[in-house]
């Protein structure tokens, strides 16, 4: 017995041992924007953006912040089943999204709302998925934006494959790859470093690490700097600001830069917080602190911009009261939007399985057709 | 004509695809410069170069990934998974992305991708490369599953996988490669059975013969057998796994009257139990007894010293047969 219990207070001593190396939370990143609104030049990545450019990447983060209230209050009112906020992530979406060259492709994750908003996808497709009413609605090819991917890490591989095509084909286009933290721990993903790698394809695995993976921190994924994973595969890594819109701008204007120069993949890792839940059916109460929020709170990804715009009398408050408006208007269409969105007919549900549907498809439609069909002439004649 | 292997039939047919159209392309754990450990992609990568006839990193998670996004940029690849034991780890890649992304984006994406995949046992192998999965495949919406049986089959029907616009499982019969038959490399596939029809691979009276794959040839040799013993069996290659030609079959089993059905993989839950049911349902005034199934057992695959015992062999298929005359 005794032994036992001895062995048991071993196993529990070594389970309470923090790892020795966690990530260095504290680490330098890469940042032209204090969280104040100071502009601090770096030497790597000079800042080819006009004044009117940065109001305009301003707009850009307040109103897919607006977008992504509407679709959390729309949730709550049972319009929406689900939805994935980006609150917090905003600088990290719009300033590698409004990056992108016309012809670059995008493989998003489920949570990349403001990365659509620049690749000019009306928010009310996005709310089709998280309504119910389709798996993605919009043309991917017309907006070199990908469907969402709602299985961790997949779209990876098919960034990276898709990346294989252009080297195959020889065009001067490049590929962006979102995911999340939790995501680096996913087969996939190391797969597809492997694949970008040996192949030298033109990819940028953009990572949004923000620090939770559902209730999982961190240090739950990685015992180093998720950045520092791409030496041991054969590429560059760096880490920004991922609330500095400005930052992450330059930096992945960079990367794909040199992806489309053949210098092969990049990963950045973008360091921001999810400042919401993962989704609208996530309680943060039950695993993390509320003053952990309050500090990343200081460093919003919004507030540093409008502080730029002020301080360098950039914008005058017409500016701010138009983009207000703006978000208002916005925000009342995608409501106004979601609230009369059809649901499709029911026999839609056997549309595109195939190019041609299987004979056993077409039989199955046609039985639940005449299902249907039952009730209504079921309902004539007792009408009648 | 000229007298082919099976290997070399699938061989001829992806050179022909390579030919016929510069999208497509090869890739998988040795393809290249070895020729794949089964040879059947043996010269391509000399005639076609490293950028079509990709020698890929060894992940079948990341072959069946990348073939996505390289069919979604207009490329027709064309993956080998090395062994059927190995295509689990790309599982997801194949049931939640391959096979769906159609349906997703509403017919606007298609994933012309080929998945070779040798499959079955019989040749003494270590575990994990004998197994039969065609009803992990056959049971995801999305996907055609076919299974050749001949080298002259095996050379038109990966052509017309590789000009699909769905994606295709395609498996091998491995214990089958080096069976020889006539082949007509000169041939287009036009004028062939497209690869969604069963054939009857040998006519008869008395009862339908199910099968497939590596089975096909067994059934076949139980069906000369059993013509000594003054038997009629009628074997019918179904070729096509999903979709079904149920056409094809009841039109046998309704001029028969009987049913077996053949595969390597377990007979629970197997192909055998929807082609019973879906048999059951149209024929149920023309049969003269169940269908009957015959198969692997609900095990997993034995080492292969016993391997014979769990394979259906001619012996035991024609036991069935004679079970259902004992109606």
């Amino acid at each position: 017995m005794t032994v036992e219990s001895g062995a048991a207070t071993t196993a529990a001593s070594v389970l309470d041992q923090p790892a020795p190396d966690t990530p260095d939370q504290a680490g330098e990143f890469i940042q032209l924007l204090t969280p104040e609104g100071e502009r601090i030049d770096h030497p790597g990545y000079p800042l080819d953006l006009s004044d009117d450019a940065i109001a305009g990447l301003y707009r850009d983060l307040v109103l897919v912040r607006t977008i992504d209230t509407v679709a959390i209050s729309l949730q709550r009112q049972g319009e929406l089943g689900i939805w994935a906020s980006l609150l917090g992530q905003e600088a990290a979406q719009i300033g590698s999204g409004r990056a992108l060259g016309p012809d670059d492709m995008v493989f998003p994750t489920y949570r990349e709302h403001g990365v659509a908003w620049c690749r000019g996808i009306d928010p009310v497709k996005l709310l089709e998925l998280y309504r119910g009413v389709s798996h993605g609605g919009w043309a991917p090819e017309e907006h070199k934006f990908h469907l969402y991917t709602i299985v961790i890490g997949a779209q990876t591989l098919h960034a990276t494959g898709y990346a294989m095509g252009i080297q195959r084909d020889g065009t001067d286009e490049a590929v962006i790859a979102y995911f999340g933290d939790g995501a680096t721990s996913q087969g996939d993903v190391n797969e597809a470093f492997v694949w970008a790698s040996v192949f030298n394809a033109p990819v940028v695995f953009y990572c949004q690490n923000n620090q939770w993976a559902i209730s999982e921190p961190l240090e739950k994924q990685s015992r180093v700097p998720l950045y520092q994973r791409a030496r041991g595969f054969g590429f560059p890594g760096l880490r920004v600001d991922g609330n500095d819109v400005l930052a992450c701008y330059a930096v992945t204007k960079k990367a794909m830069q040199a992806a489309r120069e053949g210098q092969g993949p990049t990963l950045i890792e973008a360091f921001t917080y999810r400042m919401g839940a993962h989704t609208t059916t996530d309680d943060p109460t039950r695993y993390r602190l509320a003053s952990e929020l309050e500090v990343w709170k200081l460093r919003d990804p919004i507030e540093r911009v409008r502080a730029y715009l002020v301080r360098g009398g950039l914008a005058d408050p017409e500016f701010f009261a138009e983009v207000d408006a703006e978000a208002k208007q916005v925000g009342a269409r995608v409501r106004e939007a979601c609230r009369n969105m059809p649901d499709p007919p029911p026999l839609a549900l056997f549309d595109h399985v195939y190019a041609e549907p299987t004979a056993i498809l077409r039989e199955e439609r046609e039985q639940y057709a005449a299902y249907l069909d039952s009730f209504e002439a079921g309902e004539k004649e007792s009408d009648q | 004509m000229s007298k082919l292997t099976l290997s070399r039939g699938i061989n001829e047919g992806l050179r022909k695809a390579l030919e016929h159209d510069p999208k497509v392309l090869i890739m998988g754990e040795d393809v290249g410069k070895l020729g794949g450990v089964f040879r059947v992609t043996d010269g391509l990568q000399k005639d076609f170069g490293e950028a079509r006839v990709i020698d890929t990193p060894l992940a079948e998670s990341g072959i069946v990934g990348t073939a996505i996004g390289l069919a979604l940029r207009g490329y027709r690849p064309v993956c080998e998974i090395q062994f059927d034991g190995f295509v689990f780890p790309a599982v997801d890649q194949i049931v939640s992305q391959l096979a769906k992304m159609r349906y997703r984006s509403r017919g606007q994406l298609s994933l012309p991708v080929v998945i070779r995949i040798p499959c079955g046992g019989g040749i003494g192998a270590v575990e994990h490369h004998s197994e039969s999965p065609e009803v992990l495949f056959t049971h995801t919406a999305g996907l055609r599953v076919v299974a050749c049986s001949d080298a002259a089959d095996a050379f038109t029907m990966i052509q017309q996988s590789i000009s699909s616009d769905d994606p295709v499982i395609f498996f091998e019969p491995k214990r089958r490669y080096w069976d020889k038959a006539e082949v007509d490399t000169a041939a287009g596939v036009a004028g062939a059975l497209p690869f969604d029809q069963a054939r009857v691979a040998l006519e008869g009276a008395d009862v339908t013969l199910l099968c497939y794959g590596p089975l096909v040839r067994t059934c076949l040799e139980s069906a000369a057998a059993a013509r000594e013993g003054g038997r009629s069996i009628e074997v019918v290659d179904l070729r096509s796994l999903s979709p079904l030609d149920l056409d094809t079959i009841t039109g046998s089993v309704r001029k028969t009257g009987r049913c077996v059905v053949a595969h390597e993989a377990p007979v629970f839950a197997g192909l055998g139990a929807e082609i019973a049911a879906r048999v059951t349902e149209r024929c149920f005034y023309h049969l003269e007894a169940p269908v009957l199934r015959v198969g692997g057992f609900a095990t997993p695959y034995p080492p292969s010293r016993i391997e014979e015992h769990y394979l259906p062999d001619l012996d035991r298929i024609l036991d069935a047969v004679d079970r259902t005359f004992g109606y």
